[in-house]
């Protein structure tokens, strides 16, 4: 049995992650009717909305600590969420304003916040291997902080992904990977691109533990986190785990989604991991009104986090020439000693 | 109009992306060996347009969507290549290069060198390049000087729907690897709207260009500025306005940067003694220093002004005002060729 304290926790985390990705969807549209144009509009540049995922986040992160990390795919903010991220200044990135995460620099897919231990990756499952540094770092250090890769069910074939349960098995480190199945990779059905429908089973080839939660169900992902993270954090290793997720919205916003069965989309739709938590929410005994209060509550920071954002200043365009590099150019030295070496003539001296 | 022509000015216009789409469909219909794989090219057509209309046609044997696993897909290009058939492999965006960079410059570019050309791969990489739409870092780049730089690899920029055709059947054709480098911005996608230029005039027959000729896009006398893809339209966009103050510049669109036409530059340059290289890559060990360099090897006598513009030296940032500081826009062309005067 989850604690009634922890399904609040998940549901306020779940329905700000749904809310804010309404509200950026809407955000995002304005300026970009009637007709779609990709760089119009307050949010330009592609937009991956996680609608329908919630549940894998917040079950993962209600086990983790600021000081474990977190890396998170294309499609971060709900992760982002979950992970306590700062929501002003993450909305202010996405609205690529100077005071955002990353001073409008990186953008929604590149999200860093140190603070938590966050960062992404558009780069489909180049996410996992700096994960794995993390959890060597932790082993290295011997604390017991951990650290957790999310990924895309479109992931679990690309090196990046297998090379890294091979390397976090073999060094036995505090790695879980967290696999979102949405059934869609933008428009490639899971089984036109792998065999094998339980990506959880990979982990065998790696002698590793895998789990698939079947249903978007933040308590089932809660309870198998709660092994999985628990696991890591002990020193007994990484775990894979994959979670059924929807996608509720395109792959990107704009995507026309033609290649999608009407069904599928609706299906995705039905099925409300967020409805199914309230009714756990009741179960426990808590009261209605004060479910209303949870979202309300979540949609006032949502909201006066995206009013904050679109307050906030547009960068400079000189800015654009700084933050290569965070030392001098020349290292930490700018002047360069003078030995003498056997066989150099360069000085010129003639003993 | 004064006289009848033979053969009647071709005005069926076509997007970049339905000029390269007709060459596949072309070489696909000519030749059962040719064949397409890539990341939602089947049923989505191409997140940029790349293979609209080819599975209705082709089918999923031979329109291919494949796993998210480009060191495997383009790899297998590779090898079904050696193995005599014609692959087309699309890499979705250039960014993603690194997972598959191996395969390319490694086992594509090499091997027909490493065998004593006893080996060869007549495959083409198809991908799509280019920022302008605040996609940032990942996003966003054109990487032709990091493709161009490796040997062993052909590399093609088209920049008209025109030359996307002919270059294309070009390039299915070549008993070489072929890099096909379209330009997001260029491909007249529904949902990023081109500029006046890449749709042109295409003729239904198929042609071939030839890689390694340039193609001058608009005639000047005083000043000749370099450059490829989508940066040609913005080249002959600032000449346009530049010609309003007097000065005539002329603008070579290079199609192809390996192999170069050093021929058509070294011309150009002649007879304007003034050069400006354009480049929407980065400008450190880019494009922009190659052309300089050859010019300045071959003939440094006629060479009176130089300035290059690219990107500098930064990944591409986020955020409208960041984006656009960094590549280079209309103005800065004028204002690059007004720095080296005329
Ligand atoms: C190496 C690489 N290849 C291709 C892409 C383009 N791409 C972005 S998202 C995506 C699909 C990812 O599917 P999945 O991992 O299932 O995550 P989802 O989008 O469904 O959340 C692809 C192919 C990429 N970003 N990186």
């Amino acid at each position: 049995m989850v604690q009634a304290s922890k399904l609040q926790t998940m549901f306020t985390d779940m329905v700000t992650a749904r809310y804010y990705e309404e509200r950026l969807q809407e955000e995002y549209l304005e300026g970009k009717q009637p007709a779609f144009d990709i760089s119009a509009g307050p949010i330009p540049g592609e937009l991956h909305l996680a609608a329908g995922h919630e549940a894998s986040a917040t079950g993962v992160c209600q086990h983790l600590r600021d000081d474990d990390t977190v890396t998170a795919p294309h499609r971060p903010h709900h992760i982002a969420i979950a992970k306590g991220v700062d929501l002003n200044r993450m909305t202010a990135e996405i609205f690529g304003r100077e005071t955002g995460l990353s001073k409008g620099k990186g953008g929604h897919m590149h999200l860093f916040d140190p603070e938590v231990n966050f960062a992404c990756s558009g780069i489909i499952a180049e996410g996992c291997p700096p994960a794995v540094g993390a959890g060597l770092a932790a082993k290295k250090r011997n604390e017991d902080s951990v650290a957790v890769a999310f990924i895309g069910e479109g992931a679990v074939s690309q090196g990046a992904f297998l090379e890294s349960l091979n390397l976090a098995s073999v060094q036995d480190l505090p790695v879980v990977f967290v696999i979102e199945d949405n059934d869609w990779a933008i428009s490639m059905p899971k089984d036109r691109v792998t065999d094998v429908a339980d990506a959880s089973q990979r982990a065998g080839g790696f002698d590793m533990p895998g789990e698939r939660v079947d249903s978007d169900d933040a308590t089932a992902v809660y309870d198998a986190a709660k092994e999985a993270v628990g696991r890591a954090r002990d020193g007994n290793g990484p775990t894979l785990l994959e979670v059924q997720v929807h996608r509720r919205m395109g792959h990107f916003m704009g995507d026309p989604e033609s290649y999608r069965p009407e069904e599928d989309s609706a299906a995705a739709k039905n099925r409300d991991s967020i409805e199914r938590l309230a009714s756990e929410l009741r179960a426990a005994g808590i009261e209605d009104e004060e479910i209303d209060e949870l979202r309300e509550n979540a949609h006032d920071r949502v909201d006066s986090a995206i009013e904050w954002a679109k307050d906030q200043p547009q960068p400079d365009p000189e800015d654009a020439y700084g933050d290569v590099f965070v030392g001098p150019e020349s290292g930490v030295t700018t002047t360069e000693t003078t030995h003498e070496l056997a066989g150099d003539t360069r000085a010129g001296g003639d003993d | 109009m004064a006289q009848q022509d033979s053969a009647q000015a071709i005005d069926r216009e076509l997007t970049m992306s339905r000029a390269m789409v007709e060459a596949i469909a072309d070489e696909m219909r000519a030749d059962e060996e040719v064949f397409y794989m890539g990341e939602d090219v089947a049923d989505y057509g191409g997140i940029f347009d790349s293979t609209q209309g080819l599975l209705e046609e082709f089918g999923h044997d031979r329109i291919m969507d494949v796993p998210i696993s480009e060191t495997a897909y383009i790899g297998a290009a590779v090898g079904a290549a050696q193995a005599g058939m014609r692959p087309i492999a699309e890499l979705m965006f250039v960014d993603f290069f690194g997972v598959g960079m191996d395969q390319i410059y490694n086992q594509m570019a090499k091997n027909t060198y490493m065998s004593g050309a006893s080996v060869n791969v007549p495959m083409v990489l198809t991908t799509a390049v280019g920022g302008t739409y605040n996609d940032a870092a990942q996003h966003s780049q054109t990487l032709y000087g990091t493709f161009a730089h490796l040997p062993g690899m052909k590399v093609v920029v088209p920049s008209t729907a025109y030359d996307a055709k002919g270059l294309m059947h070009n390039a299915i054709r070549d008993d070489d690897p072929v890099v096909y480098m379209f330009h997001k911005r260029l491909m007249g996608i529904g949902w990023m709207p081109a500029p006046d230029g890449p749709k042109t005039p295409v003729p239904e027959e198929e042609y071939t260009i030839p890689f390694g000729s340039a193609d001058v896009k608009r005639e000047g006398e005083d000043v000749t500025v370099v450059t490829l893809g989508l940066h040609v339209h913005r080249a002959i966009e600032a000449a346009e306005d530049l010609a309003e103050d007097g000065i005539d510049a002329e603008v070579v669109d290079l199609r192809t940067l390996v192999p170069l036409d050093t021929e058509t530059i070294l011309e150009s340059v002649a007879k304007t003694g003034r050069l400006v290289v354009v480049d929407e890559d980065y400008r450190s060990y880019g494009v922009t220093s190659e052309i300089v360099a050859r010019v300045a090897e071959e003939d440094l006598a006629s060479l009176e002004a130089v300035s290059r513009l690219a990107v500098p030296d930064v990944p591409i940032p986020y955020a409208r005002p960041l984006e656009n500081e960094v590549i280079p826009a209309t103005e800065d062309i004028k204002d690059a060729v007004r720095s080296i005067g005329s």
